[in-house]
């Protein structure tokens, strides 16, 4: 079998004497939609940012398809294949919806630093952006200068920012926080699309999003994995439902 | 020996009078995330304003009032430019300062002019302290470490020990917090610049006839107190201060090292021909490379520790 | 997130396409003759030397918005490598003249521009590693470390009095020595289009782009792939690689070079012609590199308060319009499209008077002030637009004061004016959908 696409061993973060991880065992397999959802302060986006490299871990480790990228800098695990969104929309706001997402394309096309290429004449990241813009459905848009964008835009171009590079581990924080009923859908079903054949790891609270999105999920409640496995085995979680689904009504 | 504990003293006074300058700094760009690039040019005000009041009420009467007058004017600043250019950012706060300093440099020109003014110590200071082995150590000295100390241990008690020094606390990592507790954070913005803008004008109340009054003062003295800042660490006064006595002291030293790797070579017995290329490189006096160590030093701190002696991870 | 009125502030990004159309290529013609016909119309001498004087501040102007309006990075030490620049291709021209170095004079600024790259990739390695007012300061103490240097290593810098040299040096190339202005002024143009077009299109390169992005989101840049020093570093050598061809043509059009060269009173001026023109626009600098060189070249002989003038206008930018001139252009592009220009005209004739009267006061204020601290010991009174204004007699002060206080009161009311004149085309804008 084939190396977990990520794999998380006994994490814990701490922020001076404030524990906020405190030792996450976790494995996710390729090609699987995952979910963590848990109260807040649990540390969700704390975990994010220690996957994604935004901090570092205090103790454990973390697998990129069996290979460690612990203490590795935020691009170069971005190049390793893993991306993510940010809960506070976080794109270029001076640049149009098709520059956003050239950004996000210019390095997995494999050009690096190049100041001789001339921008405009590469096919191959033009036919790419496009094919992004395209997919999360901004084509009409596509001019628009990012920071003028309606919220649900902005966060769709989040996602498409973040799917972009061609990441096969895509982590999605709070991706429909904010949004209306018929937001949400759309933005699920936008997921759903773009996240085929890949890794997806989430963090939500709509609970509807995960229950329709995730193959597997698992509890983060103080810093800590409480219980992980297919949404059915979650409902009926007894710990579950004190710590988190019992105590709080959608 | 006599040497060593002289310039040791000039460089405590020198540096703490840096003190004074990079700790306003400090204060407001940590509270109000603006480097303050006219903040020397308050200094230079000070030394003015106290040389102008001097002359019609006397020296002790301008170490008050001059200080209060640059305190206004940074009043002012805060109120109607800093707070306009606010909403462009901190790069335009930031030129804001920029082309204030350049103005304040003008107008000093324009009112006193180019050359030095004859701003004096007093002659109830001027007299000998105390005398080192050969050396006479003025009183001035003296004093300009006493009102160092003395509004240093002020803003230190007001800082910590009043109420509105509480507040200006909070407000340094969390004013949308203080403001909704009812605090008028921007009045406690206007009072951090105008207090900082006031210190400077003490600091060249003090300095300004221990060393010199002419408009070149500020850019000389300004450029120091931004290498003590990013040295110590941005954000950090126990790091400012550290990097005050630091680079105050090397400043002093070097300025009074007469000697170069030549004088060494030569006492070791290795004579280098004046004809060599290498002559010119090695006769460089250690004084004649006095101006550049400041900015030496915080280089290599870059390099070597970016954050500073003693800063906060960033900015 | 940011209003429309923030971005305008701000200015935009650069216009979608890079496309060479035939439409671009004309443009790039048309300047090209623009430069060549210039010395044909300004015939007279003192105008062929401000002519070559703001050809090198074009480059100087464009290169340092390479670091700020393109990258974010604002530097205070950019003279630096201009300085550099200079002094490296001083010393070749002498060289070419001592027959030690066979090279055209024509390449000379190449030179520079290789020196400006090699201490850009030097000194920015420690720079860039930081961003925003930590950079800006650092900057600084580079630009310090170097002018102090300077007055040390008198045998590359020449200690005060410079490094002197001659242009007309080496073989003269189809008739062209370098001695006359005007051949001077044609090298300049030659290079200033050159590098017009060099950095224009490195605008439109992958590491251009993301200059773009490191700027905006630094953050972003990085969970996107890309080393965000990495990224400044480059376009900081590559800027400075372009000041360094700039100081190699000021060696050669001024024939010293010195210690001011490249110390931070030339550092700050081309914080203000950049900021001055424009950081938003590409061709922002170039607008404000030409005002500038002709403030100081002109105001200079009117008055001996210029350096306050330009300081005040500088601050006046900043408060009122931090995008510069062209800012302010390009604020009127969708009026000037809809062809409703002459909405604004009244209101703005109006406010040009009221401004004027204010500044009619306000300088002939600072005159006085200048000309009453002035050791003359004969008559202060001086000439004024036409008028003589005495400090030493009481009622010149008085009148002064009124006029200034009149064109306040005038400027104050204005303002409404105007904004209500915007308001009124904005709306009719957007009946017509062009905003």
């Amino acid at each position: 079998m084939a190396a977990p696409a990520l794999q998380l061993h006994d994490v814990r973060k701490s922020f001076g004497r404030t524990s906020i991880i405190n030792g996450v065992n976790l494995s996710i397999s390729a090609g699987e939609r995952h979910a963590i959802i848990g109260p807040n302060g649990a540390g969700k986006s704390t975990l994010f940012n220690l996957i994604s490299g935004r901090f570092g871990v205090s103790s454990g480790r973390i697998d990129l398809h069996g290979e460690s990228i612990n203490g590795l800098e935020p691009e170069i695990i971005n190049r390793k294949g893993l991306a993510r969104s940010f809960q506070i929309t976080n794109i270029f706001p001076r640049m149009s919806v098709y520059e956003n997402v050239r950004c996000a394309v210019l390095w997995s096309q494999g050009y690096k630093y190049s100041f001789w290429h001339r921008i405009d004449a590469l096919d191959g990241v033009r036919e790419r952006t496009s094919e992004i813009v395209d997919r999360i459905g901004m084509t009409k848009r596509r001019d628009r200068m990012a920071g003028v964008l309606t919220y649900a835009e902005q966060r769709a171009l989040e996602i498409g920012v973040t799917i972009a590079g061609g990441a096969n581990v895509i982590l999605l924080d709070e991706p429909t926080a904010g949004m209306s009923r018929s937001e949400t859908d759309e933005a699920v079903e936008l997921i759903r699309k773009v996240t085929e054949g890949g890794t997806l790891i989430m963090v939500e609270h709509d609970m509807s999003v995960v229950f329709n999105l995730a193959d597997r999920i698992s509890v983060l409640v103080y810093g800590e994995v409480i219980a992980s496995g297919t949404p059915q085995e979650i409902r009926g979680n007894k710990a579950v439902q004190e710590a988190y689904l019992g105590t709080e009504q959608h | 020996m006599e040497f060593f504990l002289v310039t040791l003293l000039n460089s405590l006074s020198y540096g703490l009078l840096l003190f004074m300058l990079s700790s306003g700094l400090t204060l407001i760009f940590s509270m109000m995330g603006v480097l303050n690039f006219a903040h020397a040019s308050f200094y230079m005000l000070g030394a003015y304003f106290a040389y102008q009041t001097g002359l019609h009420v006397g020296f002790w009467p301008a170490l008050f009032l001059a200080p209060l007058i640059v305190g206004g004017f940074g009043a002012a600043t805060e109120r109607f430019g800093l707070r306009t250019v606010h909403k462009f950012g901190h790069v335009a706060e930031l030129l804001f300062t920029f082309g204030l300093a350049y103005v304040i440099e003008e107008v000093v020109h324009l009112i006193w002019g180019r050359a030095p003014v004859d701003y004096r110590i007093p002659a109830q200071l001027d007299f000998t302290l105390f005398t080192l082995y050969t050396t006479q150590y003025p009183a001035y000295r003296g004093f300009m470490m006493l009102v160092s100390v003395g509004m240093l241990l002020a803003l230190y008690l007001v800082l910590t020990r009043t109420r509105i020094g509480l507040v200006i606390q909070a407000s340094l990592t969390h004013p949308d917090m203080v403001e909704s507790l009812g605090h008028n954070v921007p009045r406690v913005f206007m009072l951090v610049f105008a207090g900082g803008a006031a210190l400077a004008g003490l600091a060249g109340v003090i300095g300004g006839n221990a060393f010199i009054t002419e408009p070149g003062m500020a850019t000389a003295v300004g450029s120091i107190v931004f290498v003590v800042v990013v040295f110590g660490g941005m954000g950090s006064l126990a790091g400012a201060f550290l990097a005050s006595l630091i680079i105050g002291g090397i400043q002093t030293f070097s300025v009074a090292l007469d000697y170069s790797i030549l004088d060494i070579l030569g006492k070791v017995g290795i004579n280098v021909a004046s004809t060599s290329a290498w002559h010119g490189l090695w006769s460089i006096t250690i004084s004649q490379t006095a101006p550049v160590m400041p900015y030496l030093l915080m280089v290599l701190m870059l390099i070597v520790r970016p954050r500073g002696l003693m800063g906060t991870r960033e900015s | 997130m940011l209003t429309e009125t923030d971005i305008r502030h701000l200015g935009r990004s650069a216009s979608t396409s890079s496309v060479l159309t035939p439409r671009r290529i004309v443009f790039w013609v048309a300047v090209a003759l623009i430069f060549a016909g210039l010395p044909l119309i300004f015939t007279q001498s003192f105008a062929l030397s401000m002519l070559s004087q703001m050809g090198i501040a074009i480059i100087f102007a464009l290169s340092y918005n390479m670091l700020l309006g393109q990258t974010g990075l604002l530097s205070f030490g950019h003279a630096v490598y201009f300085g550099l620049g200079a002094f490296f291709c001083a010393h070749a021209l002498n060289l070419i003249g001592a027959e030690k170095l066979w090279f055209p004079v024509t390449l000379v600024p190449l030179i520079g521009g290789v020196a400006g790259l090699v201490f850009g990739l030097l000194f920015g390695f420690v720079t860039t590693r930081r961003a925003g007012t930590p950079f800006a300061m650092i900057s600084l103490g580079i630009a310090e470390m170097v002018a102090a240097s300077a007055l040390m290593f008198t045998a590359f810098f020449g200690g005060e009095g410079g490094i002197a040299t001659n242009r007309a040096v080496g073989k003269a190339f189809l008739g062209v020595s370098y001695g006359p202005q005007i051949q001077v002024y044609y090298l300049i143009a030659g290079w200033c289009l050159v590098a017009m077009i060099a950095m224009f299109a490195l605008t439109w390169t992958p590491l251009g782009r993301m200059a773009n992005a490191v700027r905006d989101n630094p953050e972003r840049a990085r969970f996107v792939g890309y080393n965000t020093t990495r990224v400044r570093w480059l376009m900081m050598s590559l800027a400075s690689f372009f000041a360094g061809i700039g100081g190699g043509l000021a060696a050669i059009n001024y024939e010293i070079v010195t210690a001011e060269t490249l110390g931070l009173v030339a550092s700050g001026n081309v914080v203000l012609m950049a900021f001055i023109g424009g950081i938003g626009q590409f061709w922002g600098p170039i607008i404000g590199a030409v005002l500038v060189t002709l403030l100081q070249s002109a105001l200079s002989n009117y008055t001996q308060a210029w350096l306050l003038y330009f300081g005040l206008f500088f601050l006046v930018i900043i408060m009122f319009s931090p995008g510069g001139i062209a800012n302010l252009i390009t604020l009127h592009k969708p009026v000037w499209n809809a062809r409703l220009v002459q909405r604004l005209v009244p209101s703005y004739v109006i406010a040009a008077i009221a401004g004027a009267v204010m500044l009619a006061g306000f300088f002939a204020l600072i005159e006085m002030i200048y000309h009453y601290e002035a050791k003359e010991t004969s008559s202060k009174a001086f000439s004024y637009f036409g008028l003589i204004l005495d400090p030493m007699q009481a009622r010149y002060w008085i009148g002064t004061a009124i006029v200034l206080l009149v064109g306040m009161a005038l400027v104050y009311g204005v303002r409404r004016v105007v904004g209500r004149a915007w308001e009124n085309l904005t709306v009719e804008l957007q009946q017509k959908g062009a905003v």
